[in-house]
């Protein structure tokens, strides 16, 4: 049998604004592609579902989780999206998880924490090795959420880790959710030190343990405090009690982010912090360099149409750095 | 030293003799029991189908391919009362291999006594009852940890008062060892498990009972053919076991300490390949729980010379049984006292192992005690049986007949059938005629009234037994039980262990096969992607996951969701994952239904990616499974898994048309 040549970027667009979720697993297989005949179908993809192409940002919200390793976030996924169908919205979790660095391969666990109906449309579960970058998301990543969340009413991220990833996932999604479990003094000191950026909902799990998940709900609320947040909204939740604790309330506070957000800014932000993560990750620091270095590379995204989707902004990149295009 | 000191008084009686059997309906294994039982077998040993063991009817989705096949199915009263026709329960001591649902089995056993005039009082044997060892190890469980510990909570408090002979729960060893577990691993792990029910259960009775509750906990064991350290392992743990009592729950008297246990002789280490080895393997384990009369067995079943090939038959059955025989009856073994004691060598065994198994008891310890610790000790386990392939492998552990000594005659031994019992595939058909005949037949008011009790309790701290004996009473049947209780304990999957197992070392093969991995992925524009999948109610997990590991260490990305999912659910997962290749594992004989109803599914999902399968298949079935549209058939002769997975990158590539690179350097 002959290969495939890969999916067609401006059917799938279309297809995403026409709210067809059966797209997605094409739209992801089509965005993990790293081979060249991919890149101008990833930018048709990327093209038909810009805010220019829509004209307005994708209706979807987009929300990141993440925390350390075991902390919960899959279960707690797990729950929160039967909540959300049950509120007739339909998700789409991309799941992160570390590859192993020796063999590069990965073993995706958090899809067997998420239970879905495997009869259910409206549920999409993606699971996606980070791959052998340090840390942080795949481009891969940040592109499926832009395109899912036109045709998705949620778009989850699911991440691990505790500093640097968070830095990451703020830059595409619209709300960030820390997730920790009782007892985790090193997310009590990330915070107070600010190795860890202010989360817009923080969730303690493991709520089913008892005093020592009101004891850390109680610490990281004053944490919060003396980090100089008033707005961060702390919430305990039991993912494996039944009835599930938490779970309205939850959602209520990741809405009620979503509606004090200028939607339009964070995302345009994003676009452009994605834009430069992408250029950077195939250009390394020597195409930085011929860009004149992170600070013009911002001036430069910044006079760009507010409406240009990710790989335009990359182009443009590429544009004002004559050169490195060819020798990477 | 007197003469008679080396010698007995009299000749000591023998240990229980059991096989382990059941399948098709109640009606056919309530014959086979009775012609065991006339060929001197002691005891019952009752093996449940699936769906009984995980708690769901014979007409629900993932009971199919599995109504029958492995063990016998019990809906309801008239099951029970059908498979024991005949059978004196005031004499009768039965086990009983059924966990998640124990307290339901128990209930039916007991109506069933009831209503043959048997009070339960009288009634002995044994439930498995240890869920710990199910999340571990084999898969039946059907709820979330908490509940299920405060379900054996109850059962042994209920039965201690209420049926004092039996015995409530049968801690687990022996499936530790089928997944992977090294002897202190085994021991180490058994003993937390126990001390996790012995403090759930001390909350449940009165302080003065310890002793009796102590008493009636009971161990099933494994024998290894590394059979001198084996029974060292049993002389540790018995010594273990009175330290515990002593220390732990206060127990004084020397008659409630004692270490009781029962076996089931290692099955893992049995071939598919020169089958026939496998009678020397099964004798030397026998030995190894035999042979010290300080840590004997009390009942011992023997698997048989097939177990790899598929389920055995009566004469496969007999034959061991037989082995026992020769053992206790020919033998001078039960004549002496312990041939062991002041031994050197034995006594450096027991206090290696002793030393191992405190330090990994106290690993188990900081992780919160076996509930909390399940998931360290799943992967701990995945982790030893990594280690174990690899041995064999690399040939550092001789297999005779698989790794080395591989040249053989054919064997006499097969028949037509392949040498094994086949299960007839009309039988879940009849079961679910039957069920709902039944359902006809009840009263519908009765039943519902007993299942909302049940309900009721299960949400308080009552006892659930008398509400469980109550529904068995009224005709409430497997399914409705079990389902009663999903509704108020919710659902539970277990760690598959996998995500934290160690990467092998790495040797030039694996290097190879990971560059192979990386120009295939290339060509694929995206790393190759593989899907193991378990469907249906088989919980044999040791294969997908070793195949998941190893396929991660090729340097593929792998989604492995677990055991016990449907055929839907693969599909899904296939689909949304896009994955470049799909391997399916079954080793609990429901391939004929699941394996062709999946690749159907894949294909009308769209999904075009290779299946490849693996597991207990039987050669008849192989090329049904071809024509049904699967790629290739692993069995466990094919033990090499660098192997197996240098075939799934090539079919891979083949798939997408990328080309072998070393035919087209020689074009
Ligand atoms: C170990 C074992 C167990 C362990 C399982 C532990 C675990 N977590 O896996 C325990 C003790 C728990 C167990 C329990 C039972 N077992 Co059992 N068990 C075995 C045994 C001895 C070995 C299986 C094994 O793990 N081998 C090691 C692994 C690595 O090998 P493997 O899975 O075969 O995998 C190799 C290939 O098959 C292939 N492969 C496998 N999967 C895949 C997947 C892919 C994608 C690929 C490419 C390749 C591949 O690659 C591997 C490389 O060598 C077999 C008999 C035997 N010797 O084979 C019986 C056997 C499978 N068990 C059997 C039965 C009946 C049971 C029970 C159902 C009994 C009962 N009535 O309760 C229970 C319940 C289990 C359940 N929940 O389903 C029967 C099945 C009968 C049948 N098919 O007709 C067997 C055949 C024994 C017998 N003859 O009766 N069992
Ligand atoms: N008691 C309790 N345990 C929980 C809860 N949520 C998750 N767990 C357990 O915590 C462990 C880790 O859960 P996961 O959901 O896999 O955690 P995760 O954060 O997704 O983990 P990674 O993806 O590996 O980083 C599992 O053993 C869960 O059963 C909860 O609400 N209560
Ligand atoms: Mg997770």
């Amino acid at each position: 049998m002959a290969a495939a040549g890969p999916p067609d970027g401006a059917a799938l667009a279309a297809r995403l604004r026409d709210g067809d979720l059966a797209a997605a697993p094409a739209v992801l297989n089509l965005v993990e592609n790293r081979g060249a005949a991919a890149r101008p179908q990833i930018a048709a993809l990327l093209g038909g579902v810009s805010p220019t192409a829509l004209g307005a940002e994708a209706a979807g919200h987009v929300i990141g989780v993440t925390g350390p390793p075991g902390a919960g976030k899959s279960t707690l996924l797990s729950t929160l999206v039967r909540e959300w169908r049950g509120q007739d919205r339909s998700v789409a979790v991309l799941a992160v998880d570390p590859s192993s660095r020796r063999s590069g391969g990965s073993l995706l666990g958090d899809r067997a924490r998420i239970t879905f109906d495997p009869h259910d449309a409206a549920t999409f579960i993606r699971s996606t090795a980070a791959g052998t970058r340090l840390g942080g998301l795949a481009p891969a990543t940040r592109a499926a959420a832009h395109a899912l969340a036109i045709a998705f009413d949620v778009v989850v991220i699911e991440t691990v880790g505790v500093g640097q990833s968070e830095t990451e996932i703020s830059e595409v999604a619209d709300t960030v959710a820390v997730i920790v479990q009782p007892g985790s003094g090193d997310s009590l000191q990330f915070l107070k030190s600010g190795i860890m950026e202010i989360p817009d909902v923080l969730v303690v799990t493991k709520a089913d343990l008892g005093q020592i998940a009101l004891r850390a709900r109680r610490d990281l609320a004053a944490a919060l405090r003396s980090a100089g947040s008033r707005d961060t909204a702390v919430v305990a939740v039991s993912a494996v009690a039944s009835p599930p604790v938490g779970m309205a309330e939850l959602t209520q506070a990741l809405d009620a982010h979503r509606a004090t957000l200028d939607l339009p800014a964070r995302r345009l932000a994003s676009r452009r912090a994605s834009a430069l993560a992408d250029f950077v990750v195939e250009h390394g620091e020597r195409g930085l360099r011929a860009v004149g270095g992170r600070r013009d590379a911002g001036r430069l995204l910044a006079a760009q149409d507010p409406g240009d989707d990710i790989p335009t902004l990359v182009a443009a990149l590429e544009a004002a750095a004559p050169g490195i295009m060819g020798t990477a | 030293m007197s003469d008679t000191e080396h010698r007995l008084p009299e000749r000591d009686r023998p240990w229980m003799m059991r096989t382990y059997a059941g399948h098709s309906t109640a009606k056919k294994s309530n014959e086979l029991y009775r012609s065991n039982l006339s060929k001197g077998q002691t005891g019952l040993s009752i093996a449940f189908d699936l769906p009984t063991q995980t708690g769901y009817d014979a007409d629900h989705e993932l009971a199919r391919g599995e109504v029958g096949k492995v063990g016998v199915p019990v809906a309801h009263k008239g099951d029970m009362k059908q498979l024991l026709d005949g059978i004196p329960l005031d004499k009768m001591n039965t086990s009983m291999t059924i966990n998640a649902t124990a307290a339901w089995l128990l209930a039916l056993y007991i109506v069933t006594a009831e209503d043959t005039g048997v009070d339960q009082q009288l009634l002995q044997g044994t439930t498995q009852n240890d869920i710990i060892k199910e999340f571990l190890a084999r898969g039946t469980y059907a709820f979330p940890p908490g509940p299920s510990m405060r379900l054996i909570a109850d059962m042994v408090a209920y039965t201690v008062t209420e049926v004092p002979k039996w015995n409530p729960i049968n801690i687990c060893s022996y499936h530790l060892q089928e997944a992977g577990a090294t002897p202190v691993q085994e021991i180490a792990y058994a003993m937390s498990n126990a001390i996790a029910v012995l403090d759930a259960v001390r909350e449940r009775v009165e302080e003065d009972q310890m002793g009796r509750v102590f008493s009636r906990i009971s161990f099933f064991v494994n024998a290894g053919v590394r059979f001198v350290e084996e029974h060292a392992k049993l002389r540790a743990m018995g010594i273990l076991w009175e330290e515990l009592g002593r220390e732990r729950y206060g127990v004084t008297d020397e008659k409630q300490l004692r270490f009781r246990y029962g076996v089931q002789v290692n099955s893992l280490g049995l071939t598919e390949s020169q089958p026939e080895n496998n009678v020397q393997r099964i004798v030397l384990e026998a030995l190894a729980v035999t042979m010290g009369r300080n840590a004997r067995a009390r009942a011992v079943q023997l698997p048989a010379w097939n177990e790899a090939l598929g389920l055995p038959r009566p004469w496969d059955q007999q034959w061991a049984l037989r082995m026992q025989q020769v053992l206790a009856y020919e033998t001078d073994l039960l004549e002496y006292p312990d041939i062991f004691e002041g031994s050197v060598v034995m006594d450096g065994l027991v206090s290696e192992l002793l030393e191992g198994a405190r330090a990994e008891m106290a690993v188990v310890a900081e992780h919160g005690g076996a509930v909390a610790g399940v998931d360290y000790m799943k992967a701990a386990l995945v982790d030893s049986h990594r280690e174990r392939i690899h041995r064999i492998e690399a040939g550092e552990q001789i297999v005779v007949g698989l790794n080395k000594y591989t040249e053989t005659e054919p064997s006499p031994l097969m028949d037509e059938e392949g040498g094994i019992m086949t299960v007839d595939l009309g039988v879940q058909q009849e079961a679910i005629e039957a069920l709902a005949a039944w359902r006809e037949s009840r009263d519908q008011a009765a039943v519902d009234a007993a299942l909302a009790e049940v309900r009721r309790v299960a949400l308080t701290d009552e006892n659930i037994m008398q509400a469980t004996i109550a529904a068995a009473r009224a005709g409430v049947t497997t399914g409705e039980w079990s389902q009663a209780l999903r509704d108020a304990f919710g659902e539970y999957r277990g760690p598959t262990g996998v995500g934290e197992a160690a990467a092998g070392a790495d040797d030039q093969d694996i290097e190879a096969l990971r560059e192979e991995v990386d120009r295939v992925s290339d060509a694929l524009g995206r790393r190759l992607k593989i899907l193991v999948g378990k469907p249906g109610l088989d919980g044999h997990s040791n294969g997908s996951e070793q195949i998941a590991v190893r396929a991660r260490d090729a340097g593929m990305d792998v989604v492995y969701e677990g055991i016990r999912l449907t055929p839907a659910q693969i599909t899904q997962s296939a689909l949304q994952e896009g994955v470049h290749v799909v391997g399916l594992s079954i080793l609990s004989g429901s391939h004929r239904e699941l394996i062709p109803d999946i690749v159907t599914s894949l294909r009308e999902a769209g999904v075009d990616a290779p299946v490849v399968v693996g597991g207990i298949i039987p050669e008849a079935d192989e090329q049904p499974l071809k024509d049904a549209g699967v790629a290739a058939v692993y069995t466990p002769k094919d033990f090499d898994m660098r192997r197996i997975m240098r075939d799934i990158v090539a079919l891979v590539a083949e798939h997408n048309g990328i080309a072998d690179p070393a035919a087209a350097g020689a074009a």
